[in-house]
């Protein structure tokens, strides 16, 4: 294992821009890089990346290996797993990282069996112990407890949970070395016949969500709050109970079974808090709660809390937000 | 259409406590059931027997109680069920269970097709099935939404976040379903009373051995090790509670929005 060396970041592209948890990766990888006193490396797949491939030196990484090619324009689940695994075994890094994104969940677990080690998901934290090895955080049992996890094989492998790690500045001075690969082009056996924007994961990019919960009595409030996430510019989520009766879409459900979210401020409105709920959430800026019941969980992890009735609290909100905008 | 459908029994979740003392899920605590996500891979398997015809197999790694979720299983619509247990077995983590599950479906040879619940409750990872793909040379497709046509290929929709894929592929194939893909069905009584005397096969590490090295089961073929588990605090929280000062709460919230430009002037 001595000869193992680098951490290194997949970067993960739809039509040539970096997935923005690759960014984090780098950000995370660079502190984890420099307190082991190894480089930071990145590897992108990709069709015309060119530009791309520059992204990530300004975020940090030292050097990329780049695998141009048009059957790697798009996803193609063994194609980037032959090539990046061979590469895998030709550079040897200590730690091998990857966004928990469907896509990163997909094909980290295909590396880490071809490559027979360990695998750990969905990471919200990592660090290293003195042994210099890597301690892996995750939350278990829907975010009640964190587990720390250790590999015995190398690399170490973790898919990491987007908006949770910081990444750091783009700076356009930083320089690295680009090395452009001949990738291995073996049989896809899948085929893309079609391909189309969901419009899915506009709640995850925003920095303001207003969400409901059971509080809400009819499924027509959720105008309510869209009112005052309107005014904020902000989106509207809920938790799961909502979803599942189809008050609103799967697409603004916040919580274990549904989207974790980081906005700036997360306002939730008659949510409780289950464990599942807080799970999606509890890495919030600043977090807003409206409830009835004083013993709500919610308030726990609030930063303002008030015990109060959402259908007195969110219009007075409105109201003063109004007034200051005008 | 020869279909294996892989299950875990978990603890109910919204009942089960965790031990803060000694580290571990108190599985006493709450009803074993299969794993809810399962349920959404054994009806796509259901609906495309009923298609197709065939053959459909629940397989589950786990201790002997596990047998009661197989039963659920073929109460649900499959035709045989494989239980892989073994002491050796025990204390896996994703590579090594997916690891001694594709060692069984290799050793029960003809497939064409596997489903799996895009995850576990309690594990929450999604790793076994791409990895089960892996260990057996075959392509999967992750997170299927929609299953559109099945036949001479197999065609689905997956959710890639942001983007949505159609994909082809031929046979073998693994795919793990969302919720959804469908509704799942209750079992019938009938069904369930038929379930109850079903044989189901056991297998442990010896059986097991003519295709795979049995170094690579349970804890000892586990590289992942659980190290030490915290509860989550709430570091840094402001933690300002406002109760029946509704107007108080409503200034200094909207001046904190303000002050962190959150308010579009």
């Amino acid at each position: 294992m001595k000869d193992h060396t680098g951490v290194m970041v997949f970067a993960e592209q739809s039509e040539s821009q970096i997935h923005h948890v690759s960014f984090e990766l780098l950000g995370k990888g660079k502190e984890l890089a420099d307190r082991l006193g190894v480089p930071l490396y990145s590897v992108l797949l990709g069709g015309q990346v060119e530009e791309a491939t520059r992204e990530l030196i300004y975020y940090g990484a030292e050097t990329v290996w780049v695998f141009d090619h048009p059957v790697l324009k798009h996803f193609d689940l063994l194609n980037y797993k032959h090539n990046i695994v061979k590469l895998i075994k030709e550079v040897k890094p200590k730690i091998f990282l990857l966004g928990a994104t469907h896509l990163g969940r997909s094909l980290g677990p295909r590396i880490a069996a071809a490559l027979d080690t360990g695998l750990t998901a969905d990471c919200t934290g990592l660090d290293v112990d003195e042994q210099g090895n890597l301690i892996q955080i995750r939350p278990a049992f829907s975010g009640s407890i964190l587990a720390q996890i250790k590999t015995k094989t190398r690399p170490q492998m973790a898919t990491v949970r987007y908006k949770v790690m910081q990444s750091n500045r783009r700076d356009t001075n930083r320089t690295g070395e680009i090395v452009d690969r001949k990738p291995e082009i073996v049989p896809s056996l899948l085929s893309i016949v079609h391909r189309e924007k969901s419009g899915e994961g506009n709640i995850v990019e925003s920095e303001i969500i207003v969400s409901g919960g059971r509080g809400l009595k009819k499924a027509t409030d959720f105008e309510l709050l869209a009112e005052l996430a309107d005014l904020l510019g902000g989106a509207v989520g809920s938790s799961r109970p909502l979803v599942d009766d189809k008050w609103i879409g799967k697409e603004h459900q916040v919580g274990f079974s549904g989207h974790t979210v980081k906005p700036k401020v997360y306002i939730a409105c008659g949510i409780s808090g289950s464990p599942q709920h807080l799970a999606g959430m509890r890495f919030s800026d600043v977090i807003v709660a409206i409830n009835t019941d004083p013993s709500a969980p919610i308030f726990k992890i609030a930063d303002y809390g008030v015990i109060g009735d959402l259908y007195e609290v969110v219009p007075k909100l409105i109201n003063r937000i109004r007034g200051k905008n005008q | 259409m020869r279909v294996v459908v892989p299950i875990k029994q978990v603890p109910d979740m919204a009942q089960v406590k965790f031990d803060t003392d000694r580290g571990i899920v108190d599985r006493s605590s709450a009803e074993a059931e299969i794993n809810p996500f399962d349920l959404y891979a054994l009806e796509a398997a259901v609906q495309i027997k009923q298609k197709l015809g065939g053959h459909i197999v629940a397989v589950s790694m786990g201790p002997e109680r596990a047998e009661s979720s197989l039963r659920d299983a073929l109460a649900r619509g499959a035709d045989s069920a494989l239980l892989l247990t073994d002491r050796q077995f025990a204390g896996a983590d994703t590579l090594a269970t997916s690891y001694c599950i594709a060692s069984a479906i290799r050793k029960y040879g003809d497939f064409d097709l596997i489903i799996c619940g895009e995850k576990t409750v309690d594990g929450d990872t999604g790793q076994v099935g791409p990895e089960i793909a892996e260990w057996l040379g075959i392509p999967h497709v992750a997170y299927v939404s929609e299953i559109r046509e099945v036949g001479a290929k197999l065609t689905v929709v997956c959710d890639m976040e942001g983007d949505t894929y159609t994909i082809e592929s031929g046979f073998p194939v693994l795919i793990t379903v969302t919720k959804d893909v469908n509704t799942p069905r209750l079992p019938s009584f009938r069904d369930k009373i038929k379930a109850r005397d079903a044989r189901i096969t056991t297998w442990g590490a010896e059986e097991l051995s003519t295709v795979a090295d049995k170094s690579k089961f349970g804890v000892r073929g586990s590289p992942t090790r659980v190290d030490k588990v915290t509860i989550p605090t709430e570091e840094g929280r402001r933690g300002k509670v406002f109760r029946d000062r509704v107007d108080a709460a409503v200034v200094e919230i909207v001046s904190a929005l303000e002050e962190m430009g959150g308010l579009r002037a």
